[in-house]
């Protein structure tokens, strides 16, 4: 662990400035995974911004009928805030399949977003990765990649995004509200998140000197027909080898809406819009569950020890869709 | 009657003793001493797996402000090279590893460099700064990779083979030819290793404050390296945060804050961090080859079992993986064999039930598919093929009530309510599966020594250099010295863990109750003697012409027949005496050696396997042991739950996932490094069946800290099998192992 500098922010404006000023600079909140990678000495700060005193920690309605939720309510706050829990189950759940009690408690909205892989490689500054030290090589290539990637992966990169709560996001259409030198913008979730290519460095689309201050969810919460299913190897304290959030806008047995999202099986939660499109005012049947988890897996591959992955999203998908349906 | 049970508490669910004081952290673990001036090491570990350090540049972290030294093995003490002892009583045939003793990196994660600073914080970070250029040569790690080097050479010989196994399985009716494989799995104690090291230049003396399971081995290891007679190395250890056997042999730890403590004059706190606990003895990964016969009425005809373990470059690590295959069963034809495999690790080390949990799954897996092949239900086969004496050593068991363990697993679990025919029970998406399997653990008795002072305030106190890891040695052996001497458990006191006491063996092995319980409640008998002696001499007129056997020891009273009594803190006050004094040293009886000493049980498990995505979750676990007599219900349950919930992660999630490309282990934490937490540990039933055994020590009671993890793993494999059809034989059985698509 390096030696670095400490500050506490109390306005936002002020976190930003610092943040473009100087660049080495990590924001943190929760610190759940910073304080770690800093440990193991994959994150090498400068200096931290601790910004756990600015204004960011409410949940409100929003005029449009969605929800806003602050970049810095917890993890635990945000699962068990009742406008959550009824308008945004899918959500709620996801949240409280990740991590620990004590993990949810401190880690915060925002924090979730921005947390890093949990590639072996990448927390392990003595074998060669790209991600940490670009051009370095992907040792996960041939070496342990169980827990890896089957879709969207590059030679330089196979790893995944380990969130669970993003996984519900993207299938909420949520977006980002983020604000930075240049003000403010709002990013889709689906776009907040990159794949790998060959900058496996670059996590996100946010700039170096932007904080996420929000998240927003739609009105159009899937509460009576969702699903949040998670396959890991443990039933607590595991991250997901492949998640699922699934969620239906049914008429009788007619799809009107539907989306699926995956977790645990590319570098951002993986979502299909075009796949979801193509079965809108289809029946919501067992057979097309299992035609649209062939469509959204389409072009998978697998690493050898992730092969088995393949198969599984697709049962994990249509066990997903058939848990919404017969919610 | 009444008074008379009130200090009777051997067999009571007593609570902890140090309960309390462990709840209010008020009991001090190794780590938390601060004597005066302490100082703080960070110790730099090896970043490949083979080959030489070039060069060692320790500038930048020495130039740092608060860092006092780094420690190489450039500047290692010359009177710490030449002909020194680096070993343990512990250690096995071969060259202990010696931390920091040369340029050679014997496996990844070796400690290279160990930097003292005024703080951690500052350690930690000089750590860093301490630049290091190797010699990269070739490493492997891999045993299956490895196998044409498989040795016999310093393996302890399992037991001569009997009739000719290889003819016998040729002509059996029914027969099974597989191999079963295990990974490394890691001790991970809650409490990670650390020594504080306290120099006495005047004295030329150490005082150490040590995790580990044994002050004695840790004594005779720093005697060994720094040339010192034991009166000058005390070592301390009253609490430790679980062992598992990572504590049996002194860690590199033990080593770097004595060097650190006695080149500055400082103490020294070393303490490894959860990566670095992942890098010494473990597990050792082993895959063994199971051929079994049975003939068309049940009977086994033949038993070959081979293993290969692992072991490390330097040291050639034993443990007793097949010699269960010859004792478990009734057979006349047996053939073992056992072989090791070095790599580049480092050399494994014991862990809970070594061998018997790896050697047993193979066996109990094993059984399981040949009672299946030979269409006998499980359990009838294991009755069909019981043994009733150890074949091994030709010798009779000094008890053995394995049956009743049968009986009430079965009774309690529902076992007849099994379907033989795999994916027979279904529930929506989950298939269902029952699995038994047949536990063993030596019941061991080791030589112990304990000491007795009773002072005049009618107060014991009762002191061995054994450990308490959490087991409860200081509650029962309190039970035990109580309803000995026959004196209140608020009225004694017992003190373990420190080389100032009479010396106990390593807390290991589960002997622990039967070699540091006999001997406390043999040195508590001697006491009692010493003081009815004394009574004698004060109150001849209650005890005249009466021998010990006639009188009671009770409440704190010495009765005669008729009721008359005395205090024992009267009869020292009378006799002027401020207190009595004796200690005891305790060995195995010849009649023990005529009996093979064994604790049993079975294992009854269900599974729930998800049909679609395979997790697999354990509801249920019912557990029977016959381990004699029961000292504390209450922390013997304790000890059981516990190693369920451990053969839960063996059997489905502790794998250290090493890579063989540079031998370095990936999943050196614990959100990785998988292991059962709450949620894997469900309804769990554990029942102790009366066992009386009057041979096996002179407390009638076996040790319970491995015989609950033996078997977990093949119940629970066996019932996968039975839930689903798959028999996966290479733990852990992950839910990729029974994905049927």
């Amino acid at each position: 662990m390096n030696d670095f500098k400490y500050i506490r922010s109390e306005n936002l404006g002020e976190s930003i400035d610092v943040l473009y000023k100087e660049n080495r600079s990590k924001l943190i909140a929760g610190g759940t995974n910073l304080m770690d990678l800093m440990k193991y000495r994959v994150e090498n700060p400068e200096q931290i911004i601790d910004i756990t005193r600015l204004s960011l920690h409410d949940i409100y309605r929003r005029d449009d009928g969605g929800l806003r939720l602050g970049a810095l309510a917890t993890n635990a706050d945000t699962a068990y805030n009742s406008e959550v829990e009824q308008q945004y189950p899918i959500l709620a759940k996801a949240i409280l399949s990740g991590a620990s009690a004590q993990l949810r408690n401190a880690a915060t909205n925002g924090g979730n977003l921005m947390q890093r892989t949990r590639c072996y490689y990448f927390y392990d500054t003595a074998t060669p990765c790209n991600k940490r030290e670009p051009g370095s090589g992907c040792s996960a290539l041939k070496g342990f990649n169980r827990i890896h990637a089957i879709l969207g992966t590059s030679e330089h990169c196979i790893a995944t995004h380990p969130s669970d709560m993003c996984v519900a996001l993207s299938a909420l259409d949520a977006t980002v509200n983020v604000q930075g030198t240049d003000g403010e913008r709002t990013i889709p979730i689906l776009d907040f998140h990159r794949l790998p290519g060959d900058t496996p460095e670059m996590d996100t689309n946010l700039k170096s000197d932007e904080i996420i201050t929000s998240i927003d969810l739609p009105e159009k919460g899937f509460h009576t027909n969702y699903a949040y299913v998670k396959v890991r190897d443990r039933p607590s304290y595991a991250f997901a080898l492949v998640s699922v959030a699934a969620a239906l806008d049914l008429n009788g047995d007619t799809i009107n809406d539907v989306r699926v999202a995956l977790g645990g099986v590319a570098h951002k939660p993986w979502r299909k819009p075009e796949s979801e499109e193509s079965f809108k005012g289809k029946p919501a049947t067992e057979e097309n569950f299992g035609k649209l988890a062939d469509h959204i897996l389409e072009g998978a591959t697998g690493f050898g020890t992730n092969d088995f992955k393949i198969k599984l999203a697709r049962k994990t998908i249509v066990r997903a869709l058939r848990e919404a349906k017969e919610l | 009657m009444e008074t008379e049970m009130d200090t009777v508490y051997i067999g009571k669910p007593v609570n902890r003793v140090d309960g309390i004081k462990k709840v209010t952290g008020a009991a001090t673990y190794s780590g938390e001493f601060k004597p005066e001036g302490l100082v703080h090491g960070y110790v730099v570990s090896s970043s490949i797996a083979n080959g030489k350090i070039t060069a060692i540049d320790t500038s930048k972290a020495k130039n740092l402000k608060g860092v006092l030294e780094v420690f190489t093995h450039e500047n290692l003490p010359e009177a710490l090279k030449s002909n020194v002892d680096y070993s343990d009583p512990l250690a096995p045939p071969g060259k202990p590893f010696r931390p920091l003793y040369n340029d050679t990196i014997l496996y990844n994660g070796q400690p290279i460099a160990l930097v003292v600073a005024e703080s951690f914080e500052i350690a930690r970070h000089a750590s860093d700064l301490v630049e290091v250029t190797y010699q990269v040569d070739e490493c492997s790690t891999d045993i299956k990779k490895n196998k044409a080097k498989a040795t016999r050479d310093n393996v302890e010989a399992p037991p001569d083979d009997r009739g000719d196994a290889e003819k016998a399985y040729k002509s059996a009716d029914f027969k099974l030819d597989v191999e079963y494989s295990q990974p490394r799995h890691f001790h991970n104690p809650m409490e990670p290793h650390v020594s504080i090291a306290i120099w006495d230049k005047d004295e030329e003396a150490f005082t150490i404050y040590d995790k580990v399971q044994g002050v004695n081995s840790s004594q005779t290891y720093i005697c060994g390296i720094f040339s010192l007679e034991k009166e000058k190395v005390r070592i301390l250890s009253p609490f430790v945060g679980g062992g598992f056997g990572s504590g049996l042999r002194p860690q590199y730890q033990l080593f770097l804050a004595a060097l650190a403590a006695k080149s500055l004059n400082r103490p020294v706190k070393v303490a490894l961090t959860r990566r670095q606990m992942f890098s010494f003895g473990h597990r050792p990964a082993c895959f063994q080859q199971m051929k079994l016969g049975a003939n068309k009425n049940g009977k086994l005809a033949s038993i070959q079992h081979t293993a290969f373990g692992e072991t490390s470059k330097f040291e050639y690590y034993n443990e007793d993986v097949v010699n269960w295959s010859g004792l478990m069963y009734h057979c006349e034809n047996v053939k073992l064999d056992y072989q090791l495999i070095p790599v580049n690790m480092h050399t494994p080390l014991d862990m809970r039930a070594p061998g018997g949990t790896t050697g047993m799954f193979a066996l109990e897996c094993g059984m399981d598919e040949l009672a299946i092949e030979a269409d006998i239900d499980p359990l009838e086969f294991r009755l069909i093929n019981y043994a009733d004496k150890d074949q091994n050593e030709d010798k009779p068991f000094s008890s053995k009530e394995l049956k009743k363990c049968y009986q009430k697993a079965a009774e309690s679990f529902g076992w007849d309510k099994r379907n033989s025919k795999p994916r027979s029970q279904k529930k929506g998406n989950t298939l269902i599966g029952y699995g038994m399997a047949t536990g063993c653990w030596e019941a061991f008795q080791q030589k112990s020594a304990a000491k007795a002072v009773l002072t005049d305030d009618g107060f014991l106190t009762v002191s061995s250099s054994t450990a308490d890891i959490g087991t409860g040695t200081y509650t029962v052996m309190t039970q035990i010295a109580a309803t000995t001497m026959g004196i209140s458990m608020h009225q004694v006191s017992f003190e373990l863990g420190d080389t100032s006491m009479p010396e106990a063996p390593m807390e290991g092995g589960s002997w622990t109750v039967s070699s540091v319980g006999s001997a406390v409640k043999v040195v508590c008998i001697q006491l009692q003697e010493q003081l009815f002696d004394l009574a004698k001499k004060v109150h001849p007129e209650i005890f005249k012409n009466l021998a010990h056997k006639d009188v009671t020891f009770n409440d704190g009273k010495i009765s005669n027949k008729s009721g008359e009594s005395v205090s024992f803190s009267e009869v020292l006050k009378e006799a002027k005496k401020e207190k009595l004094e004796t200690e005891n040293t305790l060995e195995p009886e010849e009649e023990q050696e005529k009996h093979s000493c064994y604790t049993h049980s079975c294992v009854m498990v269900e599974v729930h396997v998800d049909e679609d995505l395979g997790m697999i979750t354990v509801p249920r676990v019912t557990s029977a042991i016959a381990g004699g007599k029961i000292i504390n219900p209450k922390t013997a349950e304790n000890q059981i739950l516990g190693a369920i919930a451990w053969g839960i992660g063996m059997a489905l999630e502790e794998e250290g996932m090493i890579d063989d490309h540079n031998g370095r282990i990936m999943n050196a934490n614990l959100a990785e490094y998988h292991m059962a937490v709450h949620a894997d540990v469900q309804n769990l039933e554990v029942f102790f069946v009366e066992e009386h055994d009057d041979i096996v020590n002179p407390l009638g009671a076996k040790g319970l800290g491995e015989i609950g993890m033996v078997g977990v793993a093949s119940a629970i494999s066996n019932a996968v099998y039975n839930a689903t059809g798959v028999r996966v034989r290479d733990l852990p059985i992950t839910l990729d192992k029974v994905l049927t698509y």
